[in-house]
């Protein structure tokens, strides 16, 4: 099937079987392994990209459904001589340690903010209707769709922290 | 997974003859393409109907209408929901996680299918996968499972929070069926309980599609949803409460509640509400309340603490919305 998706600025036609997800178009056909997958059933968030300005979990998605979208992966974030505000936080506050995990946290992370600064609630605010308090649980709450083995999250919390408080790292 | 033929609907008429055709929806795709990756599921065709017109939001009737195809997130951030409706942003917030609310949708949240681990392995005999073949879950793990409204077939239960805080809010479904038409049905008549049946899992023909969620004008009084579980986070309802309260001059003058994590189907019971309307709030009356919609409950070894679990939980959320607002 002919699926067009612009991935990170840049127009590309895949020509994949129905059943290709997101994540095996981007990895498989596209050669962008940057987004990592891990349980492949949604439960892990290795897999975060975001499509339309929205994070999604690309192995729960059929490529084929995102004809004419625009997809955002890790490698569209930052690069290695210029990284993005939370991939050098992650360093900084050594927010990984095995860093398979990393991609898919940033990406959340990078969403998660926006979804903040848009004034979306979390379960864990105290009231539905006034501006978010952006503390330690509501960080966690809304990070929960990606798992780390390494547990590295207290440090995950404080990267992503100082980026939202607008600190330099 | 097996291979599927794939088409998009481009209007509503085009996905209503497709799936009477047989084909199966899709819209955000997060629980039926994890269910084919199990072959749980194995359809042949797929009509996407994730292109048609379904995503408004809009005041209706007094009430809210609210698209198919709305997000879950879109939903739990919404201005009105947030403010008439919290229950069911609270709902909605409970479950699941960020990137899943984003892609799940209102019609397939509705149409969700249990978290029971026998029907999602697929090589155990299950009755509603494969009707006859036994339910392993009775006797087995049954941690997620029902205590009230299963059956000797099949005891599994419906994993929405969403569901739960609609069903308390008396919320009804507009449907289009094949011949084009379009009915309305409240949710609390939409889900059927297993009986011998439990692959039927609602009142939905072949070719319905679920269109809109229509809410009622907002209630009075004040609403919540209380969710126990196994962790803080995406992780589903052991037991969980949806509840509307309205007291007037020290007694309750209406009251709605649902309950999640314990039956086949969100759980309503007329006689629990009807029990508590005209009553001073008490912890008697809270217990009298927990006796009766605990009345047939038939727990399995390995659920058995649902009982008083939710025997906590009713009180807890009770005594939550009953307490004097301080001034």
């Amino acid at each position: 099937m002919q699926t067009k998706l612009t991935i990170n600025g840049k127009s590309h036609n895949l020509n994949a079987d129905t059943r290709t997800t997101l994540l095996d178009a981007l990895r498989n056909h596209l050669g962008m392994t940057g987004t990592k997958k891990g349980c492949d059933h949604g439960q892990c968030g290795a897999c975060t990209v975001i499509v339309n300005g929205r994070r999604i979990n690309s192995c729960l998605t059929l490529a084929c459904m995102h004809d004419g979208n625009e997809v955002t992966t890790i490698e569209g974030l930052g690069t290695v001589d210029d990284l993005s505000p939370l991939q050098r936080a992650f360093v900084a506050h050594d927010g990984f340690q095995c860093g398979y995990c990393t991609p898919g946290q940033i990406c959340s992370a990078t969403a998660m903010l926006e979804e903040i600064k848009a004034g979306w609630p979390s379960h864990v605010s105290a009231d539905l209707n006034a501006e978010i308090a952006l503390s330690d649980a509501e960080i966690a709450e809304r990070m929960s769709g990606n798992l780390c083995r390494c547990a590295a999250y207290p440090n995950i919390v404080e990267a992503i922290r100082t980026v939202a408080q607008g600190g330099r790292t | 997974m097996r291979s599927f033929h794939y088409e998009r609907a481009a209007d509503t008429p085009d996905a209503v003859a497709a799936c009477a055709a047989g084909a199966t929806i899709i819209a955000g795709g997060t629980n039926l393409l994890d269910l084919m990756k199990r072959e749980v599921v194995q359809p042949e065709r797929l009509i996407d109907i994730t292109r048609l017109d379904l995503r408004t939001i809009e005041s209706a009737e007094g009430g809210l209408s609210i698209g198919a195809l709305v997000s879950n997130s879109d939903l739990a951030a919404h201005r009105d929901v947030r403010r008439d409706w919290p229950v069911l942003a609270q709902a909605l917030l409970s479950g699941a996680s960020g990137q899943l609310r984003n892609k799940a949708t209102t019609g397939g949240n509705l149409l969700q299918r249990t978290r029971c681990y026998y029907f999602q392995d697929s090589a155990m005999p299950c009755n509603k996968r494969e009707p006859g073949s036994g339910c392993h879950a009775l006797g087995g793990a049954t941690r997620l499972h029902a205590i009230l409204g299963g059956s000797d077939a099949c005891i599994a239960t419906h994993p929405s929070d969403m569901a739960v805080a609609m069903t308390m809010l008396d919320a009804s479904l507009d449907i289009i069926g094949k011949d084009g038409a379009s009915r309305r049905l409240r949710l609390r008549d939409f889900y059927r309980l297993p009986g011998d049946t439990p692959h039927i899992e609602t009142v939905l023909q072949p070719g319905d599609l679920i269109a809109k969620v229509v809410l009622p004008p907002p209630a009075g009084g004040r609403q919540t949803y209380r969710k126990v579980r196994d962790r803080a986070s995406y992780a589903f309802a052991l037991v969980s409460v949806a509840a509307r309260i309205e007291l007037a001059e020290g007694r309750i003058a209406d009251a709605s509640l649902a309950f999640g994590g314990i039956a086949p189907r969100p759980w309503h019971d007329p006689a629990v509400d009807r029990l508590l309307v005209g009553e001073v709030p008490s912890a008697a009356l809270f217990a009298r309340v927990a006796d009766v919609l605990l009345d047939g409950a038939a727990p399995q070894e390995g659920n058995a603490f649902k009982v008083p679990l939710l025997r906590r939980t009713l009180t807890a959320t009770l005594n939550e919305l009953c307490r004097e607002i301080p001034q």
